[in-house]
């Protein structure tokens, strides 16, 4: 079992530290944007952000697998197609 | 035709070809155990997104989230933000659980407990902690049927006779298709809810208001309170934002359902690029916040916030209206309340029942005890639903400091060499204690702090402690001796 890569994880926590620890930066009606008060319109944003940034780190991840995948010449677990 | 029988008659329409698609999802398919818990294991990318993003538009979206957005204002955002969050663990932790399920043949969240750590006991409880927190949520459906029956009568079906026959309909399904049949179900259910939730949510503020942005200056202008933290509540500050978005992100993954619909993956990859696309589909949910926000100011004095959305449809719209988006509610809640019940009682016959009472037991009589369970456990929710008054919201987080408890043993699990058996033990006791006490004895928020994340916290110190303290049983699912290696004698059949 292959653990993730580290700078996989770290694009995983900026959604983590936009949308959850700094709430008190962010927690405000003004400036309205598209109409709607900040703090839901940047809620929102990172319902878009996010699958951006595990795009990357999907990227990351996937190449670790080939990497793997060319070590030990053959599929890996993860990759097979269907049940056995 | 009065209007109630017309909304009446669009939902039950409705109701009707749902179940039609589960009871034909079955045909040409034995159905084991393997088959009706995991759909044999054989679901693509698609299906398995739908039955994830399916489990997660329930009665708690489509009338819970605007229920607070009218009641509470602020504190609702916490769902938005929440959610995209939960998507980061999943993609962490999913492919990694199901490599450890693949390879050893895991149905439930509990057999991951029971290969890992090696405990009948744990898994039970784990087992018994799934089913007990799953509860208040199918409770939550069976609610959110009833005040759509309700309203779309006009008052003329009392909210208790409709929970009862939801319940009848709801065991039906549940009996008959199995989890293929529900996640067939929920393309339709998707597709309805996605596009009343657009359509309403743009169309309710343009009517009374003239848009979304002359909805929120007015709301501004007359209630600036209600936008901002703690909104239009006491405690709920930024404090509680944030252990609560933290905990409802870390236990997305934990609902007992989600964990086992994992298993139904063909692969991890599929789970990975799922978790990555998750967050894009939850953008209906702000939709239903508008229409809650826009009843702030055009219904006010509601005794009862969930009713938000139904009451401002009945009043701006036709009754086939009000029966469409009644009818989506409903199939949401059915398809929702199915997926729970599916899971809870598998999980109660064969990690519970069976390893502690009955060893005996074949795979054929798990099954079968399992549909008797789905009979007690939405008579339970029913029963609960009847005679409770919580809003939707409350009754899920309610459920969310549960599952919360299982993260440690979860994580460490997969990640630590020196987690052991009494360690993850006595943690999850202890958090569950510690978040049960403060709930029931209305201390949460406790010091501005949710329940449960104060719970998890005190959990894992335990589990780190005590883990220390005692000799590890394995380091992890590499290390598992070959005669413990799959949780039961597996029926071959659903593998050909």
């Amino acid at each position: 079992m292959q653990r993730p890569a580290l700078s996989s994880i770290l694009l995983g926590l900026i959604p983590f530290v936009a949308g959850c620890f700094t709430v008190t930066l962010w927690d405000r009606i003004h400036p309205m944007v598209l109409g709607l008060p900040f703090n839901f319109f940047w809620t929102i944003s990172w319902m878009v952000l996010t699958p951006l940034c595990l795009w990357g780190a999907y990227r990351i991840e996937i190449r670790r697998d080939l990497a793997r995948l060319r070590e030990q010449g053959g599929l890996p677990n993860g990759m097979q197609g269907g049940a056995d | 035709m009065s209007p109630s029988v017309v909304a009446l008659t669009v939902i039950s329409v409705i109701v009707a070809v749902g179940s039609a698609i589960g009871f034909s999802a079955r045909y040409g398919r034995r159905m084991d155990l393997e088959q009706w818990a995991c759909a044999g294991r054989g679901l693509g990318l698609v299906l398995v997104w739908l039955l994830m993003a399916g489990e997660m538009f329930t009665a708690y979206t489509f009338l819970g989230a605007s229920g607070w957005a009218y009641s509470r204002g602020a504190p609702v955002f916490y769902v938005v933000g929440y959610w995209p969050l939960g998507c980061v663990v999943g993609f962490f932790i999913l492919p990694l659980i199901w490599e450890a399920g693949h390879k050893h043949r895991m149905q439930t969240q509990a057999d991951f407990f029971q290969v890992r750590f090696g405990s009948k006991f744990l898994a039970a409880s784990v087992a018994l902690l799934g089913v007990v927190s799953l509860i208040p949520y199918m409770q939550l459906q069976l609610t959110g049927l009833g005040l759509i029956v309700e309203e779309a009568s006009y008052g003329g079906i009392h909210r208790t006779t409709a929970m009862v026959v939801a319940f009848a309909l709801v065991a039906a399904f549940v009996f008959v298709s199995g989890v293929r049949g529900v996640a067939w179900v929920s393309v339709l259910k998707d597709l309805l809810l996605l596009g009343s939730a657009v359509f309403i949510g743009l169309a309710v503020p343009h009517i009374y208001f003239g848009g979304i942005g002359r909805m929120f200056t007015a709301i501004e202008r007359a209630k600036p309170a209600h936008l901002v933290l703690p909104g239009n509540t006491l405690n709920l500050g930024h404090a509680w934002y944030i252990s609560t978005v933290l905990v409802s992100a870390l236990s997305f993954y934990m609902w007992p359902h989600f964990f086992a619909a994992t298993f139904t993956a063909k692969n991890g990859q599929i789970l990975r690029r799922n978790a990555a696309l998750m967050p894009l589909y939850a953008l209906a949910i702000p939709f239903m916040l508008f229409v809650g926000f826009t009843a702030v100011l055009v219904l006010p004095g509601l005794r009862d916030g969930d009713l938000s959305v139904l009451l401002i449809v009945r009043k701006t719209f036709p009754a086939w209206f009000l029966g469409l988006i009644g009818g989506a509610g409903a199939l949401t809640a059915m398809v929702a309340a199915a997926i729970q019940l599916l899971c809870a009682a598998t999980l109660y016959a064969k990690n519970l029942i069976r390893p502690i009472f009955a060893p005996k037991m074949t795979e054929g009589q798990v099954a079968a005890l399992s549909k008797l369970i789905v009979l007690v456990l939405t008579a339970g929710a029913v029963l609960l639903a009847i005679y409770s008054s919580v809003s939707l919201i409350s009754l899920y987080l309610l459920g969310v400091n549960g599952v919360a408890q299982m993260l440690p043993g979860v994580l460490l699990g997969l990640f630590s060499r020196r987690a052991t058996t009494a360690g993850v033990f006595a943690g999850l006791i202890t958090g569950v204690v510690i978040a049960a006490a403060l709930t029931l004895t209305n201390h949460d928020p406790f010091h501005g702090l949710n329940a449960g994340f104060l719970g998890l916290c005190i959990n894992f110190a335990v589990t780190g402690v005590v883990s220390a303290l005692t000799r590890v049983h394995v380091t992890g699912f590499d290390a598992i001796p070959a005669e413990l290696a799959t949780v039961q004698p597996s029926s071959a059949a659903g593998l050909q």
